[in-house]
């Protein structure tokens, strides 16, 4: 415990380094960029910018992108709460009351409350990190093949489960992504598989190519689909409305403390910020006094989400960093980040590499604190933005997405799958394919079938070695549970509703 | 795709034939990942299980996943719905056709001139600038990139005729 304080002081200065801190500054500006345009989102707005790091040593390498998540985290509430179109998901439920205010002519008060909100969440869920991290790190330590396996089925699971997608489409996403992840070499016996004679499929499909098409082409189409009007409030923020604000922000501690509990559980497992942020939404609505005024512009409408969904992004980084097993879409950019810079994502990271590790956690809360205060005073800078039309934005979007694909293996090849991603992107989403699942099963695809290709081995084909000890069948009991949730959810109400359904007839 | 009109006027393809649609082409994604399996060997080998076997079980559940939501949708879901306008369609593919052909032409103008041609395009097209304001943009963007990823950043992108006969 003291060792991971002296840790984490250590990290502080390796951020404070003015080579580091200023890459941090220039992250969160263009953090923010990426989260107020539409079309760019923070995994594939870090997917493009990562070829700009190849350069770079790991540490300031990750202190920029994360720097990047946090800026477009706190970027999706401006174009919110000013225009009504949410910059990211997981900003949708801010836009129920937060442009409702913006109308009011309480615009500034609705981005206070929403950036400090964001700002608590993403602070409670970094010192989550802080303590819990190392723990998880050290414990799986000691994972065996079949541990590890467990982990990604206990992951892979709780997307089925949580996803308010039907669980069909959930996992002919995911294990779609398994089959894509599996094209090219095979890691254990090095045969070629799927490449049907090609030599373009020889490197197989590199997830960051999944990424910047899936949500980058993919998004421009719908945007350009719905037709864009930005009309939206005017942008001011003066400190006198700041400081009012942060007076009435105290009063709702305890809204705070629950989206943040919600927001984190939802981040580790990998249900993300945008299921957290409607979750907290709804909760707070039904527990408030003032619930029935929700949707015209009430505080607390602002307040519940956007903690909920920083302390989800934030703190999807825990098995990440912990465990090697992403959160989040934009948390597996992070971790292909690590796979170029020659790092092995994994509890190992913590032993070998505690320069990374603590930097960036120590980053996470100064990026934090310099973002909170960047979006406080450039509002109207970045609310600008926007009003730049889409048909200037749209191109230059799309070349940087270009850049970026051809960037992960320097071959033209990637670019044109980026944009067939893209277009099996913009069908997906329009038909309730959950896209993250999918992404995510790309990335660990290798590592999953490796260690579940191992555990096989080890136990000559018998998959009883998935229960051969205790914390082995805990995890794998647990990832059951998680994908039949629903149904022992909806089994559980409607045998309480039988239950209370057969006093009164008696 | 059955074709349908919402109450709005607008037409465009339905929801429905599109679901059926994307579960079709998943389904044959999931043949496709089966039958390449199969050439792999999908059994026990000497040293465990074979390269095909992950793969052949992944497809497989891609397989019967989309047996069902295909029989979910055949089942449940009217055939009313829009998918979209084919107005809005329109401006999809307004936007995948010179994508496609700017990604077409990377490989042999370089990605500075193709990106130019395309920024050029969109904005002509869709935005109506005159033609000084399309040009300043389209030429400054490129060199923009140019700068941070070739000089600054030292990150080489791919280049075609005209870099060459600069010097680059």
């Amino acid at each position: 415990m003291l060792q991971d304080i002296a840790n984490l002081f250590h990290g502080f200065a390796v951020v404070a380094q003015p080579f580091n801190f200023l890459l941090m500054v220039v992250g969160i500006v263009l953090g923010v960029i990426v989260g107020v345009l539409p079309g760019l989102g923070g995994a594939n707005g870090i997917a493009i910018l990562l070829p700009l790091t190849f350069s770079m040593s790991p540490t300031s390498a990750i202190i920029m992108l994360s720097c990047i998540y946090w800026g477009a985290l706190f970027g999706g509430a401006i174009t919110s709460i000013l225009f009504n179109i949410p910059g990211e998901p997981w900003s949708v439920a801010t836009t129920f009351d937060g442009y409702p205010m913006g109308q009011k002519g309480k615009a500034g008060e609705a981005l206070t409350a929403a950036f400090t909100s964001s700002f608590v969440g993403a602070l409670f869920a970094v010192i989550v990190i802080t303590l819990v991290a190392p723990l998880v790190a050290n414990f799986a330590l000691r994972f065996g093949p079949p541990e590890i396996f467990s982990v990604y089925f206990l992951a892979f699971c709780s997307f089925v489960g949580l996803s308010k997608e039907p669980p069909f489409k959930t996992i002919a996403s995911m294990m779609l992504g398994f089959g894509l992840g599996a094209v090219g070499l095979d890691q254990v016996t090095g045969q070629l598989r799927m490449t049907f004679g090609f030599p373009e499929m020889l490197n197989g499909f590199d997830f960051l190519i999944a990424v910047i098409g899936l949500f980058g082409i993919g998004e421009i189409l719908l945007t350009m689909e719905e037709g864009l009007s930005f009309r939206g409030t005017a942008a001011k923020l003066n400190p006198k409305v700041v400081f009012q604000t942060w007076k009435i922000l105290p009063k709702f501690w305890l809204l705070s403390l629950r989206s943040c509990l919600i927001g984190c559980w939802m981040g580790i497992s990998p249900a993300g910020a945008t299921p957290a942020s409607f979750m907290s939404y709804g909760i707070a609505k039904r527990i408030s006094k003032r619930g029935h005024l929700f949707g015209t512009g009430e505080i607390e409408g602002v307040v519940a989400p956007e903690t909920a969904a920083h302390a989800a992004g934030t703190s999807a980084l825990l098995p990440m960093i912990s465990l090697g097993v992403p959160g989040s879409p934009t948390a597996a950019v992070l971790l292909g980040g690590l796979l170029i810079w020659g790092l092995q994502p994994g509890p190992l990271l913590f032993v070998e590499q505690k320069d990374f590790v603590w930097g960036l956690i120590a980053s996470m809360y100064m990026g934090n604190i310099v973002g909170l205060l960047i979006v406080l005073t450039c509002v109207p800078l970045f609310a600008s933005i926007l009003k730049i039309p889409f048909s200037v934005i749209a191109p230059i979007i799309m070349v940087f997405c270009a850049i970026g694909a051809y960037t992960v293996h320097n071959n033209t090849f990637d670019v044109v799958m980026m944009v067939v991603f893209g277009i099996a992107g913009y069908f997906m989403k329009k038909t309730n394919y959950p896209l993250a699942p999918m992404v995510l099963a790309i990335v660990l695809g290798d590592k999953a079938e490796e260690a579940f290709r191992q555990s096989l081995l080890a136990s000559q084909g018998s998959l009883s070695v998935f229960w051969s000890n205790g914390l082995v069948s805990t995890i794998m009991t647990l990832g059951l549970i998680a994908l039949f949730w629903s149904q022992i959810q909806s089994g559980w109400n409607r045998l309480r509703a039988a239950h209370k359904g057969l006093r009164p007839a008696e | 795709m059955s074709e349908s009109v919402n109450e709005a006027g607008g037409a465009g393809p339905s929801h429905r034939g599109v679901e059926i649609g994307v579960a079709v082409a998943m389904a044959i994604l999931a043949l496709i990942g089966i039958y390449g399996s199969l050439q792999n060997g999908v059994g026990w080998g000497p040293d465990g299980p074979r390269a095909g076997f992950f793969p052949f079980y992944v497809a497989l559940i891609v397989l019967i996943s989309c047996v069902v939501n295909l029989a979910t949708v055949v089942r449940r879901m009217d055939g009313t719905k829009l998918f979209a306008e084919w107005g809005q369609l329109r401006q999809v593919f307004s936007v995948i056709v010179p994508t496609a052909i700017y990604v077409g032409l990377v490989p042999y103008t370089g990605i500075y001139v193709a990106s130019a041609l395309l920024i050029a395009v969109f904005m002509r097209w869709f935005g109506r600038y005159s033609w000084l304001v399309v040009a300043l943009i389209a030429i400054l963007v490129p060199i923009l990139t140019f700068l941070t990823f070739e000089i600054w950043f030292l990150v080489p992108l791919p280049k075609g005729p005209l870099e060459n006969w600069l010097g680059y």
